[in-house]
């Protein structure tokens, strides 16, 4: 067998070398997207490429840090990145964004208040809008006698005893420590130690209520009964709403994060005219409509209610009704006092 | 000179080691019967025999690609990786030498750094340098790692090999290439075959390093998997781990049968 | 050729490529780690402090005076700890089994090696993901020793250290498997053999022939668990109920939301310290101890 491992083992290799010299696509037909692996339809890409001849190849990153560091880092070459608000305006004061001005596009006009002027980007300079999403809270309503919690952060932070254990929290510094400040009333980016200081009371005395800290698998463990109670982002609510129908989604009347997910090109693309066009097709409200209908979040495209999946019409969750709406605090990026001050919390918490 | 039957000397070893393969496969077990969920996440439930993910999957030109860099860069930094691996620990492993600690902590060096130091210190190397990433930086980085990797367990092989064995073989007038093939190769390649298994897992599962090296359309698999963390992991990652675990099985059993033929 | 000029040439490959393509750009990261930060990640190159050293022990109260923090040292202590029981625990685990493998025929030798080295090129993250529902509360093991009677009432090890534990050990399991196996293969039956002839029990011939000889197989094994397991991370995040920090989730960090490249910069240099020392005052044994066997 010895004998013939080695051979084996060669010949596969060498069967897989002619793989690795990329081909060469030709310049003028081609979109390199840095994007998260399954943020876009695969049959949204798929028609792109039919309608525009453009093909799409695809390379991936796992959060808006690493795809900051990595361009931070040198790491460039990339058409289109698909960065959230507050990493907008990092990319924009470190010159890694190129000015295109998404007014000027023929789709802009579909955009709808108030994502046409967001904090982030005001004039819409160098991102067009992707997706929108809350986070807030999700809980099993076969738990509470009367099925309702009061609709303030008071549920999670100091939860009723038929909760206790059951938690779970995203493990973001800035989601958690973000919620804790909108339920002690301060600001999304608080700076002064003291409010620091009840921050980190808070979530150290909620912490043995909590069963686990982590960002992914909230949809199963809030669908499975796993968590009784989440701090979520609305999608991935819709979608474990369709596993467990008990569970129901709360808007904080302290106010909660509402963030949103753009389309950017950075510098150093080399298919800007691509890019541009690929960013003004995403504003059409049936593309828009797609996307939203894959993903269960948002899109900010006026026209695309029509297209959208009856439960993602009906969710409130979802499609947020105006009084809640009136909740929202836009999140952003916060001065370097503030960052880091939220640094140490955070350790300190999970020291 | 091995009898399987020298073991009765040390009963529940066979127990033993049943036990562990059984604790090796269980979740790959379940990871395979997931495949076949109909459920939409990797971490749900049992909803129903579907092979639809196995379609998706297929249809995904995006993981497939990352599929072949991902194999591609594993084969040639093993291959590279062993070879190299395998010359230093020749040279380590015979007399001791001045310098021979400075030599084996540098050797162990790309174990002891923490991942993402390393890539983003290698990044920012070659962006300066001028090296343009893609699979060449890909391959290049995976090889630093893929070094130790496979030099240790070479290392501990030819640890108490009998030298005796080799100067056996110079007073007979073999010259060291001769001695080298045909005594001491054949006598670690246990250990090389070890190091080389051993980093092509190690390559095979590396995220954060193929992250921040690959240029565009050089993504690898596990990066492409660790992104679809936000928005949830479907199981196209289940199908495609039961079909690279297929794939290797069979490879092997053709191997073995083939073996056994011509033994 | 001399014995010096031999090896010089064998090393020669290895040296070239870890040192043009690690310790090169370590140096320039730890040039990195002397320089200030920038303010949204990143470094200023032309300014220099040391203040990210000065970070991993002490902070600056209100008062602007250096005051003393453990939250780094704690973080670190429970990484090491972690890392070391789950060395101790796979040697454990693995030694039986690779005693079991060197015992076997030949060709059934190399296909044991695959098969212990085959479910490793599986993701693994769908790998913890399949551990998780192995061990949540109502899965597959729950639920089948609450069938068969063992166990009354939830198992609760999810999200708990034990399971990190067992997520741990078996993602390290064949990096300890195969160097004990290699050493153990090439011992000389006959060693055995003759012990017991020569009135030896199982356990002496055990402690006294089989260990020492198989020595350099765990010291690798050793080495390519506890090092590597240092800096892990998604596990203990997945299985463990992500409430505590490793080193390699905080070295990560400063490259994200913390914006402190300097500081990550300098934690992986303090850890690389930590280890070679470690390390080199093992070799340093070992070079005493080896000189006295064989």
């Amino acid at each position: 067998m010895e004998r013939l491992t080695k051979p084996f083992l060669l010949a596969a290799c060498l069967a897989l070398l002619p793989v690795g010299a990329a081909p060469a696509l030709a310049q003028s037909k081609e979109l390199l997207l840095f994007n998260w692996s399954n943020y876009m339809p695969p049959d949204l890409l798929k028609r792109f490429e039919a309608e525009t001849g453009i093909k799409v190849t695809l390379d991936t990153y796992d959060s808006n840090e690493t795809m900051l560091a990595k361009l931070q880092a040198g790491g460039a070459g990339y058409d289109v990145v698909v960065p959230t608000g507050p990493t907008v305006q990092v990319m924009v004061r470190d010159g890694l964004l190129m000015k295109f001005d998404a007014s000027t596009m023929a789709n802009f006009k579909n955009v709808r208040a108030p994502f046409d002027k967001p904090a982030f980007d005001p004039e819409r300079a160098y991102t067009v809008p992707y997706m929108w999403g809350s986070t807030g809270i999700a809980y099993d309503t076969a738990k509470v006698p009367g099925g309702k919690l009061d609709e303030s952060w008071k549920e999670l932070f100091e939860p009723r005893s038929q909760f206790v254990g059951l938690i779970g929290m995203l493990k973001d510094e800035n989601d958690v420590l973000g919620a804790a400040a909108f339920y002690l009333g301060y600001d999304y980016c608080f700076e002064k130690p003291e409010e620091g200081q009840k921050v980190l009371e808070l979530l150290e005395k909620q912490k043995p209520a909590v069963k686990v800290y982590n960002s992914e698998g909230t949809v199963d463990r809030v669908g499975g009964g796993d968590v009784a109670m989440e701090l979520m982002w609305n999608g991935s609510f819709h979608r474990a709403h369709k596993k467990l129908a008990t569970v129901a989604y709360i808007y904080p009347r302290e106010g909660l994060a509402l963030w949103g997910d753009n389309l950017a090109i950075p510098k150093g693309a080399k298919n800007v005219e691509n890019a541009k066009l690929f960013l003004n097709w995403m504003m059409d409200p049936k593309n828009a409509a797609e996307a939203t209908n894959f993903l269960g979040y948002n899109n900010a495209i006026k026209g695309s209610e029509q297209y959208l999946d009856a439960s993602l019409r009906d969710d409130p969750a979802v499609n947020t009704p105006e009084e809640d709406a009136a909740r929202f605090k836009p999140v952003r990026d916060c001065p370097k006092a503030s960052i880091d001050l939220k640094d140490k919390i955070w350790t300190r918490l999970l020291r | 000179m091995t009898r399987a039957g020298d073991l009765w000397r040390f009963p529940g070893t066979r127990a033993a080691a049943f036990a562990v393969l059984a604790y090796l496969y269980l979740p790959i077990v379940v990871l395979v019967v997931l495949s076949f969920n109909a459920s939409d996440s990797s971490l749900a439930r049992w909803e129903g025999f579907s092979t639809h993910w196995y379609a998706v999957a297929a249809a995904d030109g995006n993981m497939v690609h990352s599929i072949e860099i991902s194999l591609t860069v594993a084969c040639v930094a093993t291959l590279v990786g062993t070879i190299v691996a395998t010359l230093a620990a020749l040279a380590t492993s015979r007399t001791r030498f001045r310098g021979q600690i400075a030599v084996e902590a540098l050797i162990g060096l790309p174990l002891v750094v923490p991942d993402i130091v390393a890539a983003i210190a290698i990044l920012l190397f070659f962006v300066m340098v001028g090296i343009q990433l893609g699979l060449l930086s890909l391959v290049l980085a995976h090889t630093v790692f893929t070094i130790p990797i496979a030099y240790l367990p070479i290392r501990a092989r030819l640890a108490g090999l009998d030298p005796a064995l080799a100067e056996a073989a110079a007073d007979l007038y073999a010259n060291p290439w001769q001695s080298l093939r045909r005594i001491i190769l054949p006598l670690i390649w246990p250990g090389i075959l070890s190091g080389a298994m051993l980093a092509f897992i190690g390559s095979l599962g590396d995220v954060v390093v193929s992250y921040f090296i690959s240029g565009p359309g050089s993504t690898t698999l596990p990066v492409y998997v660790f992104s679809m963390v936000r928005m949830g992991v479907t199981p196209t990652v289940n199908a495609v781990s039961t079909l690279l675990i297929a794939a290797s099985a069979s490879l092997l059993t053709l191997s073995y049968l083939l073996g056994r033929r011509f033994n | 050729m001399s014995n010096a000029r031999q090896r010089a040439g064998l090393l020669a490959p290895s040296m070239a490529v870890i040192g043009v393509l690690l310790v090169l750009p370590l140096g320039l990261m730890a040039f990195v780690s002397t320089l200030e930060r920038g303010p949204d990640g990143g470094v200023i190159w032309s300014r220099h402090t040391l203040d990210a050293y000065l970070q991993f022990l002490f902070e600056r109260d209100l008062l602007d005076n250096l005051v003393l923090n453990t939250d780094y040292l704690q973080i670190f202590a429970r990484s090491i700890g972690l890392a070391a029981t789950t060395a101790v625990l796979t040697l454990a685990i693995a030694f039986p089994i690779a005693l079991w493998m060197a015992f076997q025929p030949p060709h059934r030798r190399t296909l044991l090696l695959f098969v212990v080295t085959v479910p490793f090129w599986t993701n693994l993250l769908v790998r913890n993901y399949a551990w998780i529902l192995l061990l949540r509360n109502g899965g597959v093991i729950d639920r089948l020793l609450q069938a068969t009677g063992l166990t009354h009432e939830p198992l609760n090890v999810l999200y708990s250290p034990l399971a990190t534990g067992i997520g741990l050990v078996y993602s390290f399991l064949p990096f300890m498997i195969l160097p004990i196996y290699v050493s153990l293969e090439k011992l000389d039956r006959r060693l055995i053999e003759a012990a017991f002839d020569l009135g030896a029990d199982r356990w002496h011939a055990l402690i006294r022939i089989i260990l020492p000889l198989s020595m350099p197989g765990i010291v690798g094994g050793l080495i390519l668990v506890f090092v590597p397991c240092l800096g892990a991370f998604v596990t203990p995040a997945l299985l463990g109920g992500g409430k505590s920090l490793m080193i390699g989730s905080l070295i990560q960090l400063q490259f994200g939301q913390s914006r402190n490249w300097p500081f990550g910069a300098a934690l992986a240099f303090v850890l690389l310290a930590l280890i070679l020392c470690a390390l080199l005052f093992h070799a340093l044994r070992y070079r005493r101890l080896a000189g006295r066997l064989v």
